[in-house]
């Protein structure tokens, strides 16, 4: 009698009433959450005073799009899901450009906003937007609240839609009167989504014809995309690379899961890609790619892109096979699982030592270049000594632009999970929020942020960040004083008509730092660089390194647009 | 080409929104919606007509809308044995009785039927595939139409032949 008196004592307990905010506190941390990015406001108010003396760490960004970056670069680092909080109206729309940027580049999120009251929602009310419909398109799924009792189900399947499958942001928008109005408590165990069912081990069928490809193939070629390094699948790569003896290319986000240095690896494909990379892409007679989507800023014009071979697109995403180049085996499934079933498949060993030592003297022939000049600090150089410092082996987050290729191109990624850049939206101040995040998910690594003197000033503001928790970000400016990559395009297909791409007064960026509380250094020479940053990367703290380099150097090689990726320019100094 | 694909879809606010905004945001064209609950409750059916240039961008068409989570199943139905049907609803001019005469003949043979007449007007229900209300409407034009309201083609598979549920799971050239 008294035993059945505590059980139900017990589920009296379990089942105790909890207004929505706490509810969806609670499920956070059923999914194990340890960070949430934010930024508070009137319609998160609830939310905030749930989420105040929990376990849950906030991190108050001092701009949302500084969090929505941090959870991004947190997401990437980390492979789970980041979380965003914020509030509604303007709140809400300035995540905009973190989810499309996370939309695009397949970043698990979870985003929570808050919103007007539902009696309110549809009057124009203070600080209301629709931010379901503004966020439609640039998410996998997003939800508004309705009723309190399907806060559970709905933050359950947030995580899942997230983290499954292709990675995407979700969104859950909060009604002011939801999360404060009460319901029990039940998390549920498992997620019910018919319309949502991801294909993760491949047809055999299809692994087969890989295979009988491959015993065809005299120029076979592996791209390796972003989709590699998310099923953590680089291990899988390396070897199915070693057994085939297939030259691996990377694409930008594939970067690190083919170690810079191996034996197979030939480099980066693309707009800025090596030579000998995109000759690969060229020539070959059988394409394998693993997870990517074929970006236009990777394949060039179209008509010119692997035209001679078949090729094979393995995706976890059905819609991505045949999207932008004709398929000839389709492969839908997870990259793990499909490298684990072409490693069983494969009974042979295979070697194209022709095809191989023919790239090999390409990468020879066409090296990536640029040149000393004086006493000038080139910006591949700074790039080159943090390599030689880090040895490869540190995170790096940047901007978009020069600064992002150069560091693409220079800095030899050894493992993957290290480059946290903004590939497809191409997002300027995506760098050092970026950065925020990506410590915190792996903090024992070095973290390096390299961006250009204009990104920077979208986003600095996030520097009291770094200097409130002190994290040892070094934060390393690209400064040319212009819009780097847009100056380029002038030069080239502009005539040298540089509208509004030169930047000559910006503010001292030392001064800057220092007004963070950070230290700042700058340095203009080569034998400066050498010296000063390895004092840097040695250091404890943050630091800001304002690296004064040739203001009009060039990114190359380079597949100007409209051309294909046979047609580089500047494959050799000029 | 013209196309008709059958969805269904979780019968959730703003699944309608989703969907156009997909076809916007691809730049797919839509000739017709219609949309309404299916055999269960929480399930509506919609029945796009869309018109695409090519088999790949219907490939692509039907991919994305299978990658939108509250989209259940897609067909495109157009090559299947179907029941595709439209109702029209058209407003015509009738200044003398001889007209209202020659109009109630004129229809007759279309199984249409007058739902309001009025002094100087007749308004015609006609319902069927989308050819067969293009030419009633041919028919009716000389006669002066005021209004007209189509509602767009809804279909269902006929029998119980084999469904082609899913997404044909490879790129076509394969």
């Amino acid at each position: 009698m008294a035993a059945n008196l505590k059980v139900e004592n017990k589920t009296e307990t379990a089942k105790k009433k909890m207004t929505g905010a706490e509810i969806l506190i609670e499920s956070l941390k059923r999914e194990n959450v340890e960070v949430i990015f934010g930024y508070p406001g009137g319609a998160a108010l609830p939310i905030y005073d749930a989420l105040y003396g929990k376990s849950i760490k906030h991190i108050l960004t001092r701009h949302e799009q500084g969090a929505i970056h941090a959870a991004e670069g947190y997401a990437r680092v980390s492979g789970k899901p980041g979380v965003v909080l914020a509030t509604s109206g303007p709140g809400a729309t300035n995540l905009v450009t973190g989810i499309a940027d996370a939309m695009l580049d397949s970043l698990p999120l979870v985003i929570l906003t808050g919103q007007v009251g539902t009696n309110v929602i549809g009057t124009d009310a203070f600080q209301e937007t629709d931010v379901i419909s503004i966020t439609m398109p640039i998410t996998k799924h997003n939800y508004q609240v309705r009723d309190v009792k399907d806060m559970p189900r709905i933050v359950k399947e947030a995580f899942h839609i997230a983290s499954t499958g292709r990675p995407g942001p979700v969104l859950i928008d909060i009604p002011k009167d939801i999360a404060t109005s009460e319901a029990v408590f039940e998390y549920p165990e498992t997620v019910h989504l018919p319309g949502y069912q991801p294909t993760i081990v491949p047809n055999q069928m299809q692994i087969k014809k890989v295979v009988a490809a491959i015993k065809k193939a005299k120029k076979p070629v592996i791209l390796c995309g972003a989709g590699v390094i998310f099923a953590k699948a680089h291990e899988e790569l390396r070897k199915f690379s070693e057994v085939t003896n297939i030259p691996v290319v990377s694409t930008l986000h594939g970067l690190g899961a083919m170690p810079y240095n191996h034996e197979q690896y030939v480099g980066m494909a693309g707009m800025h890609g090596i030579y000998a990379a995109n000759m690969a892409l060229y020539e070959c007679d059988l394409l394998i790619n693993i997870g990517s989507r074929f970006d236009d800023r990777l394949t060039g014009n179209l008509k010119h892109f692997a035209p001679k071979a078949t090729v094979v697109h393995i995706d976890i995403d059905p819609a991505e096979i045949g999207k932008n180049v004709e398929t000839h085996i389709p492969v839908v499934g997870d990259a793990k699982e499909a490298l684990k079933a072409l490693l069983n498949e494969i009974e042979q060993s295979f070697s194209f030592p022709e095809w191989n030592a023919h790239l090999k003297e390409y990468q020879k022939e066409y090296p990536l270049w640029y040149k000393q000049e004086g006493d000038e600090l080139k910006p591949q150089k700074v790039i080159e000594i943090v390599h030689e410092l880090t040895k490869g082996e540190a995170i790096v987050t940047t901007d978009v632009g020069q600064h992002q290729m150069w560091a693409a191109q220079y800095y030899g990624f050894k493992e993957p999970n290290l480059l946290v850049t903004s590939g497809g939206l191409g997002t300027m101040g995506f760098g050092v929020p970026a950065a925020i995040g990506a410590h915190m998910a792996n903090p024992g690594r070095p973290c390096i942020s390299i961006v250009g003197d204009a990104g920077f000033q979208m986003t600095n503001q996030e520097l009291s960040i770094i200097k409130q928790y002190n994290l040892p970000i070094k934060i390393i400016i690209i400064n040319n004083f212009s819009l780097g990559m847009v100056r380029q395009w002038q030069q080239l297909f502009y005539e040298e008509r540089y509208s509004e791409s030169l930047v000559p007064v910006q503010p001292d960026f030392v001064k800057l730092a220092d007004a963070f509380g950070i230290e700042g250094v700058r340095i203009e020479s080569p034998a400066e660089a050498e010296k000063v940053l390895k004092k840097v990367i040695e250091s404890d703290g943050p630091v800001l390194v304002d690296c004064r380099v040739t203001a009009d150097e060039n990114v190359y090689p380079m597949i100007a647009p409209g051309s294909g990726s046979h047609e580089m320019i500047g494959v050799k100094p000029l | 080409m013209k196309r008709i694909i059958s969805l269904t879809v979780n019968n959730r606010a703003g699944v309608m929104n989703r969907i156009t905004g997909l076809f916007m945001k691809r730049q797919y064209n839509i000739e017709s919606i219609t949309v309404g609950h299916a055999e269960t409750p929480d399930i509506s059916r919609m029945t796009f007509v869309v018109n695409v240039e090519c088999e790949t961008k219907l490939e692509q068409v039907i991919k994305q809308l299978h990658k939108q989570i509250d989209v259940l199943k897609v067909q495109d139905i157009t090559d299947q044995k179907i029941v595709a049907r439209e109702l029209a609803l058209i407003k015509v001019m009738t200044q003398t009785p001889q007209t209202r005469g020659e109009l109630f003949s004129l229809i007759e043979p279309f199984r249409a039927t007058v739902v309001d007449v009025s002094t100087s007007s007749l308004t015609i229900e006609v319902t069927g595939n989308p050819d067969k209300i293009d030419a009633l409407i041919e028919l009716l034009r000389p006669f002066g139409i005021k209004e007209l309201s189509r509602t767009g083609v809804t279909a269902l598979t006929r029998g119980t032949q084999k469904l082609e549920t899913e997404t044909k799971p490879f790129s076509i050239i394969n």
